[in-house]
C-alpha cells in the first residue's frame, strides 16, 4: 500500500473528506458572518448561538411537533431568521450610527442570553437526533466507508453556499445588496428601501448559520455548548479569508476544514489550534486576508 | 470621587450583618445547629452530573436524618454555585466558613474548585466530603486526611475498573481516545497500567483537544488501529460526541466501546440505540436493589430523573456524617472525622463502606454494559451489571499512594 | 488637580486602607484585582479605541508564570510577581504586534483567536496542571512581614493597585495618552500629524498587557492558586462587561464596574443558580443599548445637568 509520512494514502483520502466535512460547516458559517458584515458592518458574535438555536429548533420540533428532519430543514432556519429580524429590528437598528464595537458587544450579550436560555432548559448533556432514514448507512467508497449523511452535509452546504454566491453576485436583489453595501444613502435614494434590505440579510445570514445547526443536528449532539467553542475558530477563518469576497470565505472555509483534518491525522494535538496558527502566519504575510480588500 | 465611597459603603453594607457573628469550637454543637454546604456547578458543563441534583440528594438527606433520629440540633443547608470558577468557589466557601458556620462541604464539582476549596477546608479545619471531583490528587499529592474525604469516585477507580475486567474478557487489545490535558493523560495512564498488567496490550492512543467539535476523524484512527477496545479517556461533551461518531461510522460493529467517565446521565442523552454495548465503571446504579430503587424513585419524584453517582453519592456524605455528628454530639471537626472513619457506611449508595485513613471513601464499584433498547424494560433501565469491583480492589492502593500525610 | 480632587483622593485611600476591618479582605483583593484589570483594559479601550476581545490571556499567564516562579522556583514574591507581569508584557508584544495589522472589529477577533491559542497552549503544558489548576502557591514574604496573613497581603494588594492607578493616570493625562485619544478620535488624522500610530498603539498595548498581568500576578498571591478560568474567554467578556457597565473612558468606571461585576458573581453564588450567564447577557445588551456612558459616565453627564454645565 502507497503510504505518506507513514499513513496509508487511502486513510489520508478518508480523512479528506472528512475535513471536506467539517470545512462545509465552516464555509456556511463564515459565509454568513460576510454577508452580515457586508451590509451591515457589525460581526455577529451570537452566531454559534444562533447555530445552535437551529439545531435546537431542530430537536424541538420533533420532540414536540413531530416535525421531521426534512422539513426541519426549512423551518428552523426561517425560525433562526425570524429570531435575527427581531434582533434586527428591536436591537441593532439602534446601533448603526454608532462605532461598529457596539455591534460586537450586543451580539456577544445576546450569545451569552442564548446559550443561557437554552442551558436553563435542557441542560448542558445535550439531545440526541437519529440521522434521517433516507441516509442511514454509508457509501463504500473503496478507500473509505463515508456515511450517507456526511456526503449530504457536503452536497446540501455547497449548494447553499453557491445558491448565495449566485444570488449576491448575478441577480438584480444581488445588485442592490451590493449597491447598498457600497453607498446606502445614493441605493435609498434611488428609491430601494435599504432599512429593508438590511433587516432580510440580517435574517438570510443567521438563518444560514440556523441551516448550518440543523445539518449538524444528526451528526453531534445538541448542545447548548456546541455554538460557542466553533464560534472563535470561525472567526479566525474570517480573518484569513477577509470578508471581502463570498466565494472567497466559502473556499477558505473548505480549505481550512481540509487543513484541520490533515492535522488530526498527523499532528493530532495541534488540531485545536492549527487555524490560529495559519491566521498569525496570513497575518504576518497579507494583513488583509486571503481574499480581503485593504478598505 | 464619590464612587469609589459609594462602592466601598456599598460593599460593607453587604457584608456587615454577616461580619458579626463568631463561632465557638466547643465540645458542643456550635450555636446548636449544623449547618452544611452543597457547593457546585449549577450553570456550567458539569450541572447535568451534581447541580441542582445534588441539592436535592442532600435535602432528602436532613428529611430521612430528621425523621429517623429525632436530632435534638438544628440542621441547615445552605448551597451555591461556583460557576465552575476556582476563586468564586474558594471565596464562597471561606465566607462560609468564616460567617455562617458552616460545618461541613459536599459535592464540590470540577477538580480545580474542588483542590482550591480543600485548601480553604484544611486551613479553616472543617470538612469536605467530596462527590463530585474526578481527580486523585485529592487523595495524593494535595491530600488532607484529616479534613477532606474523597467520597464517590476518582480517576484511578473509572480506570482501573474496565482497564482490568474487560481486559479479562478476553477484550485485550486497547485503543485510546484521549482528551489532551492532564485529566485525559490521567484516565489513560492508569487504564493501560490495568490492561498490561492484566495481560492486555495498547496498540496506540490519539490525543484530541478538548471540545473538539467533530471526531470522526480520530475515531476512523481507531477504526484502522483494529484494537478490540476503543477506550475514550475524556468527559462530558467530548465523550457524547466521540460515542455518536462511533456509531455512525459503524465502529461499534467490532469494537467495544468503553468509556472512561460515563455515567447514566450521558446514556440518557444518547439513547440506547446509539450507546448499546459500551462499558464503563459507576459508582452507583438505581435499579440494582429494592432498597436503591426505593431511594431513586423518591428522588426521581423530586428531581424528575433518576440519580447518578453524584447525588447518591452526595446523599450518603450528608447522611454519614450527620449520624457522626449524632454520635459524638458535637460538630468539632477531629471528634466527628474519627467517628465517620470507624463507622462503616451502609445506605442506599454504599454497602460495608470505609474511609481509608488517606481520606479515600472505599465502596463498590459497578462495571456496567449498556443494554440493548429491546431490554429495556422502563424509562432509565439502562444497565446490565457486568460485575462488582469491590471496594478495596476499585481504588488507588495504599502501596501505590503518594499522600506524604500517611505516608509511613 | 483641583484641592477637592486631590482630598477625594486621599479619602478613598483611606476608605482602602481602612477596609479590612469591616469587610473580608480577600473580598476586597479580588475586587481590586479585577478593578485593575479593568483599568488595565480600559486603557486600551477607553483610550486608544482598541477593542481586544482576548484579555483574559494577559491575567492568565501571568497568574501561571508568577504560580510557577513563587511554587516551583520559590523565588521571592515580589519577583515573582514581576516575572508575572514581565511574561505578560511580553506576550502583549507578541499577540500586538500581529492584531494591530488590523484595525476594529478584525482586531477583535485576532485577539479573541489569539487568545484562545493560548488557551488550549495552558490547558495542554504540564507546568499549569490542566484543569486541576496550578494550586498552593505559596505566598511568601516581603521585607520580613508573612503574607499569608491577609490582612499583611491585603496592604500589598493596596500597594500594588494604588500605585497602577497612578501610573495609568499619569499615561492618560501624559502626552503619550493624549496621542492615544487622538488615535481613538481619528486615526488617519493622527498619522497625517506624523505620528507613528503603530508604534503608539503597540506600546499601549503592552502597557495594558503588563498591567493586566500585574492583575493576574496579583490575583494568584491573594488566592494562592492559578487555574483555566483566567484564562478563558469567557474572562475577556467579563472585563469587557465590566469596563462597560462602569462606563469606558472614564477613570473610576472600570473601578466601578468591576466592583459591581464581582460582588455581584459572589451575591448570585446562591440565588439564582443557572441563570448567571443570562444575567450577565442582558447586563451587556442594556448597557449597549441604553447605558452606553456607563455608571460614572451617565452620573457624569447628570451631575452636569444638574449644575446647567455644558461640556
Amino acid at each position: 500500500m502507497t503510504e505518506i509520512f507513514g499513513v496509508p494514502i487511502q486513510a489520508l483520502f478518508g480523512q479528506l473528506m472528512l475535513g471536506l466535512v467539517n470545512g462545509s460547516f465552516y464555509a456556511m458559517l463564515s459565509l454568513g458572518l460576510a454577508v452580515i458584515f457586508g451590509m451591515l458592518n457589525i460581526i455577529n458574535f451570537a452566531h454559534g448561538a444562533l447555530y445552535m438555536a437551529g439545531a435546537m429548533f431542530t430537536w424541538m420540533g420533533l420532540e414536540y411537533l413531530g416535525v421531521g428532519y426534512w422539513w426541519s430543514l426549512l423551518l428552523a432556519p426561517i425560525g433562526v431568521g425570524i429570531v435575527g429580524i427581531l434582533i434586527e429590528r428591536l436591537m441593532l437598528q439602534w446601533l448603526y450610527k454608532l462605532d461598529h464595537l457596539y455591534g460586537l458587544l450586543l451580539t456577544f450579550g445576546l450569545a451569552l442570553i442564548i446559550e443561557g436560555f437554552f442551558r436553563d432548559l435542557y441542560g448542558v448533556a445535550g439531545q440526541p437526533y437519529s440521522i434521517p432514514e433516507e441516509f442511514a448507512g454509508a457509501f463504500n467508497l473503496g478507500f473509505m466507508m463515508l456515511p450517507k449523511y456526511r456526503a449530504w452535509v457536503i452536497v446540501a452546504s455547497l449548494t447553499v453556499c453557491l445558491a448565495t454566491w449566485y444570488m449576491i453576485e448575478k441577480t438584480r436583489l444581488g445588485a442592490y445588496l451590493r449597491a447598498a453595501t457600497e453607498n446606502a444613502q445614493l441605493t435609498q435614494a434611488f428609491g430601494i428601501n435599504v432599512p429593508l434590505m438590511v433587516m432580510l440579510t440580517y435574517g438570510f445570514g443567521v438563518g444560514l448559520a440556523g441551516l448550518a445547526g440543523v445539518l449538524a443536528a444528526p451528526a453531534t449532539q445538541i448542545g447548548p455548548l456546541m455554538g460557542s467553542n466553533l464560534i472563535i475558530v470561525v472567526f479566525a477563518v474570517v480573518v484569513i479569508g477577509g470578508m471581502g469576497s463570498i466565494l472567497g470565505s466559502v473556499i477558505t472555509g473548505l480549505g481550512l476544514g481540509i487543513i484541520e483534518g490533515l492535522t488530526k491525522v498527523f499532528w493530532p494535538e495541534a488540531s485545536a489550534t492549527v487555524v490560529f496558527m495559519i491566521m498569525a502566519v496570513v497575518l504576518m504575510i497579507r494583513p488583509a486576508g486571503l481574499f480581503g480588500r485593504e478598505k | 470621587m464619590m464612587k469609589r465611597k459609594l462602592l466601598a459603603l456599598a460593599i460593607s453594607t453587604l457584608l456587615l450583618p454577616a461580619a458579626g457573628s463568631v463561632l465557638a469550637q466547643a465540645g458542643k454543637v456550635s450555636g446548636d445547629v449544623v449547618k452544611i454546604g452543597v457547593l457546585t456547578d449549577m450553570s456550567g458543563v458539569y450541572s447535568d452530573l451534581g447541580g441542582k441534583g445534588s441539592v436535592v440528594a442532600a435535602e432528602m438527606a436532613i428529611e430521612d436524618f430528621k425523621a429517623q433520629f429525632k436530632p435534638k440540633f438544628k440542621i441547615e443547608l445552605v448551597s451555591a454555585d461556583h460557576q465552575n470558577k476556582a476563586d468564586v468557589g474558594s471565596n464562597k466557601v471561606r465566607e462560609w466558613y468564616d460567617t455562617q458556620g458552616v460545618d461541613m462541604v459536599t459535592d464540590v464539582l470540577n477538580s480545580a474548585v474542588a483542590l482550591a476549596v480543600a485548601k480553604v477546608t484544611t486551613e479553616k479545619n472543617k470538612i469536605m466530603m467530596n462527590a463530585g471531583a474526578a481527580s486523585t490528587r485529592l487523595t495524593n499529592e494535595d491530600c488532607a486526611p484529616n479534613n477532606v474525604i474523597h467520597y464517590v469516585y476518582d480517576t484511578y477507580a473509572l480506570a482501573n475498573g474496565p482497564g482490568r475486567a474487560v481486559t479479562k474478557q478476553g477484550k485485550d487489545s486497547w485503543f485510546f481516545l484521549t482528551a489532551d490535558y492532564a485529566f485525559g493523560h490521567s484516565l489513560e495512564k492508569d487504564t493501560a497500567n490495568a490492561v498490561t498488567a492484566n495481560g492486555g496490550k495498547v496498540l496506540g492512543a490519539v490525543k484530541h483537544p478538548l471540545n473538539a467539535s467533530d471526531f470522526s476523524s480520530f475515531l476512523l484512527q481507531a477504526q484502522a488501529s483494529k484494537a478490540k477496545v476503543v477506550g475514550l479517556a475524556n468527559a462530558g461533551g467530548d465523550t457524547i460526541n466521540s460515542i455518536k461518531a462511533a456509531n455512525e461510522f459503524g465502529l461499534t460493529k467490532n469494537q467495544t466501546v468503553v468509556g472512561l467517565l460515563t455515567t447514566i446521565v450521558d446514556i440518557h442523552a444518547l439513547g440506547l440505540q446509539t450507546t448499546q454495548g459500551m462499558m464503563f465503571t459507576e459508582g452507583f446504579y438505581w435499579n440494582l436493589n429494592n432498597e436503591t430503587r426505593e431511594w431513586s424513585r423518591r428522588f426521581f419524584s423530586k428531581h424528575k430523573k433518576m440519580p447518578n453517582m453524584l447525588p447518591a453519592g452526595a446523599y450518603s456524605a450528608v447522611m454519614h456524617y450527620l449520624k457522626a455528628v449524632q454520635a459524638t454530639g458535637t460538630d468539632d471537626t477531629a471528634t466527628v472525622m474519627k467517628k465517620m472513619r470507624e463507622t462503616p457506611i451502609n445506605d442506599p449508595f454504599a454497602k460495608n463502606g470505609k474511609i481509608r485513613e488517606d481520606g479515600r471513601m472505599l465502596h463498590d464499584m459497578y462495571l456496567v454494559e449498556v443494554k440493548k433498547p429491546a431490554e429495556s424494560k422502563e424509562p432509565w433501565d439502562y444497565y446490565h451489571i457486568k460485575q462488582v469491583i469491590p471496594g478495596d480492589q476499585a481504588f488507588q492502593p495504599m502501596s501505590l499512594s503518594r499522600c506524604a500525610a500517611v505516608k509511613k | 488637580m483641583s484641592r477637592s480632587v486631590q482630598v477625594a483622593y486621599l479619602i478613598g485611600l483611606g476608605l482602602l486602607l481602612l477596609a479590612p476591618t469591616f469587610i473580608y479582605p480577600i473580598l476586597v483583593m479580588k475586587v481590586l484585582c479585577f478593578a485593575l484589570f479593568a483599568c488595565a483594559f480600559n486603557l486600551l479601550l477607553g483610550y486608544t479605541g482598541l477593542l481586544s476581545f482576548g484579555h483574559a490571556v494577559f491575567l492568565g499567564s501571568a497568574a501561571y508564570v508568577t504560580g510557577h516562579a513563587l511554587k516551583v522556583w520559590e523565588v521571592p514574591t515580589l519577583v515573582g510577581i514581576l516575572l508575572g507581569a514581565g511574561a505578560s508584557a511580553l506576550l502583549g508584544w507578541v499577540i500586538g504586534s500581529l492584531a494591530i495589522r488590523r484595525q476594529g472589529i478584525y482586531f477583535a477577533m485576532i485577539t479573541l483567536a489569539l487568545a484562545q491559542m493560548m488557551f488550549f497552549f495552558f490547558l495542554q503544558a504540564p507546568f499549569t496542571g490542566g484543569e486541576d489548576g496550578l494550586q498552593g502557591v505559596p505566598r511568601g514574604t516581603l521585607f520580613g512581614v508573612d503574607l499569608a496573613d491577609d490582612v499583611n497581603l491585603y496592604y500589598l494588594v493596596v500597594a500594588i493597585f494604588a500605585s497602577s492607578f497612578w501610573l495609568i493616570q499619569r499615561t492618560i493625562h501624559s502626552p503619550f495618552g493624549q496621542i492615544l485619544k487622538a488615535i481613538r478620535e481619528n486615526e488617519p488624522r493622527a498619522i497625517s500629524l506624523g505620528y507613528d500610530v503603530a508604534k503608539y498603539k503597540l506600546l499601549a498595548f503592552v502597557l495594558s498587557a503588563g498591567l493586566a498581568g500585574l492583575a493576574g500576578a496579583t490575583k494568584t498571591l491573594v488566592f494562592k492558586f492559578a487555574t483555566l478560568t483566567d484564562a478563558h474567554w469567557h474572562t475577556s467578556g467579563e472585563v469587557v462587561l465590566m469596563t462597560l457597565l462602569g462606563g469606558m473612558g472614564t477613570v473610576f468606571g472600570p473601578v466601578v464596574g468591576a466592583t459591581v461585576i464581582v460582588t455581584l458573581q459572589n451575591e448570585l453564588a446562591d440565588k439564582v443558580g443557572s441563570l448567571v450567564t443570562v444575567i450577565m447577557g442582558a447586563i451587556f445588551v442594556v448597557c449597549v443599548l441604553a447605558f452606553r456612558r456607563g455608571i460614572v459616565g451617565e452620573s457624569i453627564a447628570l451631575y452636569q445637568r444638574m449644575i446647567g454645565q455644558k461640556r
